[in-house]
C-alpha cells in the first residue's frame, strides 16, 4: 500500500536581507494512514517550516518553498494553486497550533469558531453544523459540550482551548493531521491528558498524524516512528522503540543523554554548543562543530541518507562506519 | 456574562458626560421626529411678518427670518436633515475607509502602498475646498452632499482600520484560520473585522459630528440643497442680518453647536465602553 502522504526532497528557503536560511533543505519522509510520525529537534531546526510547507502556507516574503513534492494520494500539494490548498487546508489536511490562547479568536464563542470550521468545507445548513460542533466538543471530552458552546475562549483554561482547536481541526474528518507543538504551552499534567486524547482520536479517526515537537517524552508516549532533524535536515529516522534502544546519530543520542530520567544522580549532559545559523552552511556535516565523534571526512563532505536494515535511516559517517562494525546492511 | 446591553450600559453609564451628550442627542431625533406633528407645513413657505423676534407672536415662539418663515419649524425639520446627512455621510465614509483600510492592512507590499498612497492623494486636498468645488460641479443636491462629505471623511477611518489589521493579522487565529482553509475574503469579514471594530465605531461617531459641521459650512454658503431646510441653511439666510436680528444665525448656530458637542461626548463614552471591553476578553 503506498503512504498516505509522502514528502520528498522538501527545500524551504527564507529569502532575507541577511542572506538565504535554508530552513528545510532535502526532507523526505512518508506517512501512513493509521500512525503517528514524529518530527523532533531543536528550536529552529525547520520543524515548524515543515509544517508550514505541508499545508502551503509559508509565509511570502520571505519564505518560498523552492524544490520537492508532498504527495497526498497522487496529487502534488506544492502544484496546486491557492485556491485549490483551500479546499485541502482543514479539510484532508488540518493543523493544531502550539499557542491555544492565542490560536482562537477572542470575539467568538468556542462553539460558533467549530461551526465556522464546519460550514468552510461542508455543505450543511447552520443547525447540523451546531449539531457537529456539540459532537466534536464531547469527542474531545469536554465535559458538559453544550454549556460551554457558548462559551468565549477567555473563559476556558489553556487545555480546554487546545481541546476545543483539536475538535475544530477533526471537524471536516481529516486524513493528516499536523499537531506543532500542541503541548508545549500547556501545564505537565495537562500535556499528558492532551496526548493522549491524540492518541486515541488518531485510533478513532484513522487519522496520520504527524506530531512537531522538542520534547522526547513526548515522542516515547504516542509516536510510531521518529523523524530528527538537524538545521533543516533529516539526521536519523526510526521506529520508536529503536530510536529510544540505540540512536545511531551522534545528535540523536545528545538529545536522549540530555533528557532527565528518574534515578539519575549525575548532571545532565547537554550538547555542546548552538545549531550553527542557517545561513553560511559549512559544506560539511551541519552538526560537525558540535560532534563529538566528528571526522576529517565530517568537515567537508554532507552526509548522505543510508538505510540500516529495512526501516532505519541515518545521515552520519561515524554511524554508517559504527553500524558496519557491527556487521549489518548499510545501503547509502 | 450579564446581557451584553446591560453590561454596555453600566458601562456608559460610568460617563456622566456621555450620558448628558446622548440626552441632548435624543432631545434632536425627539425634534426630527415631531416635526411632521407640529409643523405639518412645509417649513421654507412664507407664513407670516419678517423678522420677527423670538417671544413676540404666540404664533412664531422662536421667531421668523428675513422672508418671514418660521424659525421653530425650520429648525425642527432641519434636525431631521442634520442628523440624516450625519448619519448617511458617515456610513459612507466608514464603508470606503474599511474597505482600503482592510485590503491594505491585511495584504501589506504593494497593495499597501497603492492603497496608501491614494488615501494619501485624499488628505493633502484641502477638505472643504474639495467638497464646495464637488457640489459646485454636481450640483447642490442633499445625495451630492451626503457622498461628497462620505469622500473627504474616509481617510482618517482608512488609516485606523489598516492600523488595526496590520496587527492582528500577525495573531495565531487568523494563521489558524488560513489552516482551516478559509479563503482571504472570508478571514477578513467574518475573523479579523469583527475585532478591529471597536475604534471604527468610536470613530464613526466623530465623523457624524464632523458631517453635521461640513453641511452647515456648505449650507452657509448657499451650496446645500436650498430645497430642504436645514440648520446650516438658517443660519446662511441670517448672516446678512447678523448686526440687527441675530438671533436668526444664533439659534441653529446654538443647535448645531449642542448636536455637535453631544456627538462627541458620545463618542467618547464609546470610546470608554468598547476599549476596555476588549482589553477584558
Amino acid at each position: 500500500m503506498s503512504p498516505l502522504l509522502q514528502v520528498c526532497d522538501l527545500t524551504t528557503h527564507l529569502f532575507t536581507v541577511e542572506g538565504v536560511v535554508k530552513a528545510v533543505e532535502g526532507l523526505s519522509f512518508d506517512l501512513d494512514a493509521d500512525e503517528t510520525l514524529a518530527l523532533v529537534g531543536e528550536s529552529g531546526c525547520g520543524k515548524s517550516m515543515t509544517a508550514l510547507s505541508l499545508m502551503g502556507l509559508v509565509p511570502d516574503p520571505p519564505g518560498r518553498i523552492v524544490g520537492g513534492q508532498v504527495l497526498l494520494g497522487d496529487r502534488d500539494l506544492l502544484q496546486l494553486s491557492e485556491h485549490e490548498m483551500q479546499k485541502i487546508r482543514g479539510n484532508e489536511i488540518a493543523m493544531v497550533f502550539q499557542e491555544p490562547m492565542t490560536s482562537l479568536n477572542p470575539v467568538f464563542t468556542v462553539g460558533d469558531q467549530i461551526v465556522e470550521s464546519v460550514l468552510t468545507h461542508r455543505q450543511v445548513s447552520r443547525r447540523q453544523a451546531r449539531e457537529r460542533a456539540v459532537e466534536l466538543l464531547d469527542l474531545v471530552r469536554i465535559p458538559d459540550p453544550r454549556g460551554r458552546f457558548d462559551d468565549y475562549p477567555h473563559r476556558l483554561s489553556g487545555g480546554m482551548r487546545q481541546r476545543v482547536m483539536i475538535a475544530m481541526a477533526l471537524a471536516c474528518d481529516p486524513d493528516v493531521l499536523i499537531a506543532d507543538e500542541p503541548t508545549t504551552a500547556l501545564d505537565v499534567t495537562i500535556q499528558a491528558q492532551v496526548l493522549d486524547l491524540l492518541g486515541e482520536l488518531q485510533g478513532e479517526f484513522g487519522m496520520g498524524v504527524i506530531l512537531i515537537t522538542h520534547d522526547l517524552g513526548v515522542v516515547a508516549g504516542i509516536a510510531d516512528r521518529v523523524v530528527v532533524m538537524y538545521a533543516g535536515r533529516k539526521v536519523e529516522e526510526a521506529p520508536v522503540d529503536d530510536i529510544f534502544a540505540s540512536p545511531l546519530h551522534p545528535y540523536t543520542q545528545g538529545l536522549l543523554g540530555s533528557m532527565p530520567r528518574p534515578g539519575l544522580e549525575e548532571r545532565l549532559r547537554e550538547i555542546p554548543g548552538v545549531i550553527p545559523s542557517l545561513i553560511d552552511m559549512t559544506p560539511g556535516c551541519s552538526f560537525a562543530p558540535r560532534c563529538a565523534k566528528a571526522m576529517a571526512r565530517c568537515r567537508e563532505e554532507q552526509p548522505d541518507h543510508a538505510t540500516i536494515g529495512d526501516a532505519r535511516v541515518v545521515a552520519c559517517f561515524a554511524a554508517e562506519e559504527e553500524v558496519a562494525g557491527r556487521g549489518l546492511a548499510v545501503d547509502t | 456574562m450579564a446581557n451584553p446591553v446591560t453590561e454596555f450600559w453600566r458601562r456608559y453609564r460610568r460617563n456622566g458626560a456621555a450620558v448628558v451628550g446622548l440626552a441632548i442627542l435624543c432631545v434632536v431625533v425627539a425634534m426630527a421626529l415631531s416635526a411632521p406633528v407640529f409643523f405639518p407645513t412645509n417649513p421654507l413657505r412664507l407664513v407670516g411678518p419678517a423678522e420677527l423676534w423670538p417671544l413676540t407672536d404666540a404664533r412664531f415662539p422662536l421667531g421668523t427670518d428675513s422672508l418671514g418663515r418660521d424659525i421653530a419649524a425650520q429648525l425642527a425639520h432641519g434636525a431631521g436633515t442634520t442628523l440624516i446627512i450625519g448619519l448617511v455621510a458617515s456610513l459612507v465614509a466608514t464603508t470606503i475607509g474599511v474597505g482600503i483600510g482592510a485590503a491594505a492592512g491585511y495584504y501589506g507590499g504593494l497593495v499597501d502602498d497603492v492603497l496608501m498612497r491614494f488615501t494619501e492623494i485624499f488628505q493633502t486636498i484641502p477638505n472643504l475646498i474639495f467638497l464646495l468645488a464637488l457640489v459646485a460641479v454636481l450640483g447642490p443636491k442633499i445625495e451630492h452632499v451626503v457622498i461628497g462629505i462620505g469622500l473627504i471623511s474616509w481617510t482618517s477611518v482608512a488609516r485606523l482600520v489598516r492600523a488595526e489589521f496590520m496587527t492582528l493579522r500577525e495573531r495565531e487565529f487568523v494563521l489558524a484560520s488560513r489552516a482551516m482553509g478559509m479563503s482571504d475574503l472570508r478571514i477578513i469579514v467574518t475573523q479579523i473585522l469583527p475585532n478591529a471594530i471597536p475604534p471604527v465605531i468610536v470613530l464613526a461617531s466623530l465623523i457624524v459630528a464632523g458631517a453635521v459641521l461640513f453641511e452647515s459650512a456648505l449650507a452657509f454658503l448657499g451650496l446645500s440643497d436650498p430645497n430642504i431646510a436645514s440648520w446650516g441653511g438658517l443660519i446662511g439666510e441670517g448672516r446678512l442680518l447678523i448686526r440687527t436680528s441675530w438671533y436668526v444665525c444664533a439659534l441653529p448656530g446654538l443647535a448645531i453647536l449642542l448636536t455637535v458637542l453631544a456627538l462627541n461626548l458620545i463618542g467618547d463614552g464609546l470610546n470608554d465602553v468598547l476599549n476596555p471591553m476588549l482589553k477584558n476578553r
